[in-house]
């Protein structure tokens, strides 16, 4: 079976953004980049079916600038076959991105494509579904478990308030999330084999971006709030407030 | 002029409540433009009946499309009858509610008429006739106003945000005689699992009582439990990621960068320090409440209301507190 992954190279969730000066997107300055986490669960998602066909391959991709090879490297050390790296830029529309990897997808041969449910950079969250259309494929979303049996995949579809039992039959595209695919660290071994895979750098079809980023600015401040008091002696003057001030109770 | 085109979701043949708020925020576009508000509803046989009842929320025009197979989301289907209905308009734009369903279909929609789409958005405004979306980045560390180049303009909007107001229009319902070519969905779904609580998903709930590491263990989630049920029923309870990580709550309650970012009117953290991916993903709500033992916590930073100490005396107060107001009601 073969499974290609896509990844996408994001700033650490616990980093703090400066937004660049020319306020069209983020200052990278200092920042630390990782695997969006979403793409982590696909990532493991994938090794497990691979290990659970006993037979197979799973090759990370993605769109990205140079230093995306670093992700791709963290791929390939938890256990990726090989990588490849689509020189370009991923910028908010989901649908530049989508036709950019359609095309290196579209003769690869792939049994199942994997995304993370959502890049936690831009939080489009719509790049595997497009990618689906364009190639024709079938596509599940927000997977929290995927099984592959009789050449069909069978996914717990996360909903508002429990899950759907979807299935399509294969090739298909499905986007993860976390569920039960807590990702595994890579070993030492693994960090010294990822040297040696092979990671292949390739340009990427160039954009026609239509979504167009007019301004990027910090939420606003909330008001200064206020501590009611301590201990559980302050709780009828928060149910007073509540009521009588902000009104939601 | 062009008009706007507001997608609404229906389970089990009733509209949901994002519905009503995606058809309000089309009727705020459509007024400064000068345009109509047609809503789409696509569900099982029948489902048209209910569907007069959008006039109520601002549509001059309700479109159905009705098919046996749409009981349930069915994606492949879904797509199909919407982008027919997007394309046999000719819209200025098409709003989505970015829930589950939503979030599934529209990027779909978005490739069959190759229309560029931004998601979760939480203010549309128009400026000099065109489009302007506002939509968080980095799970809220950012706001990124976006303009979209090419029509129809996809936009899917954040449940919860913009408010259902009531605007009485026409709500003229007329069935829509779409292609479809069942033959081509190849996504089935077999069924839908509720969970045991008929509770909202914490991304649609009005209040939100989330619980830290400050509980100390999955065991006393049971207080976090009584306080939601005495607030009522448009509550949910919501996690940090510290509690999910540790096995105590399902990811599906997480709220913040790596979980779910939520808008309540009212969010209540107990115990919970306010990393700075938490404070993302719940610094939109109306009212913030913080629980906590430690005065220096950064949660007391963005709450508008704060008590210092002992979530396991604060938390039971609380309730009773709520539930003897409820009594008096």
């Amino acid at each position: 079976m073969k499974i290609i992954v896509c990844v996408k190279r994001v700033p650490e969730t616990e980093a703090r953004i400066r937004i660049a000066d020319d306020r069209k997107g983020i200052d990278p300055a200092g920042l630390k980049y990782i695997v969006s986490p979403y793409d982590e669960y696909a990532l493991e998602a994938g090794l497990r079916l691979k290990e659970a066909a006993g037979q197979g391959e799973v090759v990370a991709l993605t769109l990205g600038d140079a230093a995306a090879a670093e992700q791709l490297r963290s791929a390939l050390a938890v256990g990726a076959d090989r990588a490849v790296l689509l020189k370009g830029a991923a910028g908010m529309d989901g649908l530049a991105t989508a036709r950019a990897l359609a095309a290196e997808l579209k003769d690869a041969g792939a049994d199942l494509i994997l995304f993370g449910m959502k890049a936690v950079d831009d939080d489009q969250q719509q790049v595997g579904p497009m990618v689906a259309e364009l190639l024709g494929l079938p596509c599940i979303t927000v997977a929290a478990e995927i099984e592959v049996k009789d050449g069909q995949v069978v996914c717990h579809r996360e909903i508002e308030g429990g899950y759907e039992v979807v299935e399509a039959p294969l090739p298909a595209v499905v986007t993860v999330t976390k569920g039960k695919h807590e990702p595994r660290y890579p070993s030492l071994k693994g960090i010294m084999a990822a040297k040696k895979k092979p990671l292949e750098e390739k340009e990427a079809q160039a954009g026609g971006e239509r979504v167009r980023v007019l301004e990027l600015s910090y939420p606003p401040e909330r008001p200064p709030g206020r501590i009611v008091g301590e201990g559980a002696e302050a709780v009828p003057e928060l149910v007073r407030l509540l009521r009588e001030e902000a009104k939601v109770l | 002029m062009k008009n706007i085109l507001a997608v609404t979701e229906q389970r089990e043949g009733a509209l949901r409540r994002v519905s009503h708020e995606v058809v309000s925020a089309a009727r705020g576009l459509a007024d400064a433009l000068g345009a109509e508000v047609h809503a789409l509803v696509v569900g099982p046989a029948g489902i048209g009946d209910s569907a007069a009842e959008l006039g109520r929320w601002g549509a001059d025009r309700v479109r159905v499309v009705e098919h046996e197979a749409f009981g349930l989301y069915n994606p492949d289907g879904y797509a199909q009858a919407v982008a027919a209905a997007a394309k046999d308009g000719g819209y200025f734009a098409v709003l989505f509610p970015a829930s589950a369903m939503g979030k599934d279909l529209a990027p779909r929609v978005a490739a069959k008429l190759d229309a560029p789409l931004a998601t979760d958005a939480t203010a549309l405004a128009i400026q000099d006739g065109d489009l302007v979306v506002t939509r968080p980045v980095y799970a809220g560390k950012a706001f990124a106003r976006v303009a979209l180049d090419g029509e129809p303009r996809l936009v899917s909007l954040r449940p919860n945000v913009f408010r259902p107001a009531e605007n009485s229009r026409a709500g003229t319902v007329e069935r829509l005689d779409v292609a479809l070519d069942p033959a081509a969905w190849r996504v089935r779904v077999r069924e839908v699992v509720a969970a045991a609580a008929e509770r909202p998903d914490v991304s649609e709930a009005a209040v939100v009582v989330s619980g830290g590491r400050g509980m100390r263990g999955p065991e006393h989630w049971g207080l976090l439990e009584a306080l939601c049920e005495a607030i009522g029923p448009r509550c949910s309870l919501g996690a940090s990621r510290a509690v999910v990580d540790a096995g105590w709550r399902p990811h599906s309650e997480q709220v913040g960068q790596t979980g779910k970012t939520v808008s309540p009117q009212l969010y209540i953290a107990v115990g919970i320090s306010g990393a700075i991916q938490h404070l993302a993903g719940m610094r939109t709500a109306g009212t913030i409440v913080a629980i906590n033992k430690d005065p220096e916590a950064p949660i007391f930073k963005v709450a508008d209301y704060g008590i210092v100490g002992d979530a396991f005396e604060i938390v039971p107060r609380l309730t009773d507190e709520i539930r003897r107001l409820r009594s008096e009601e």
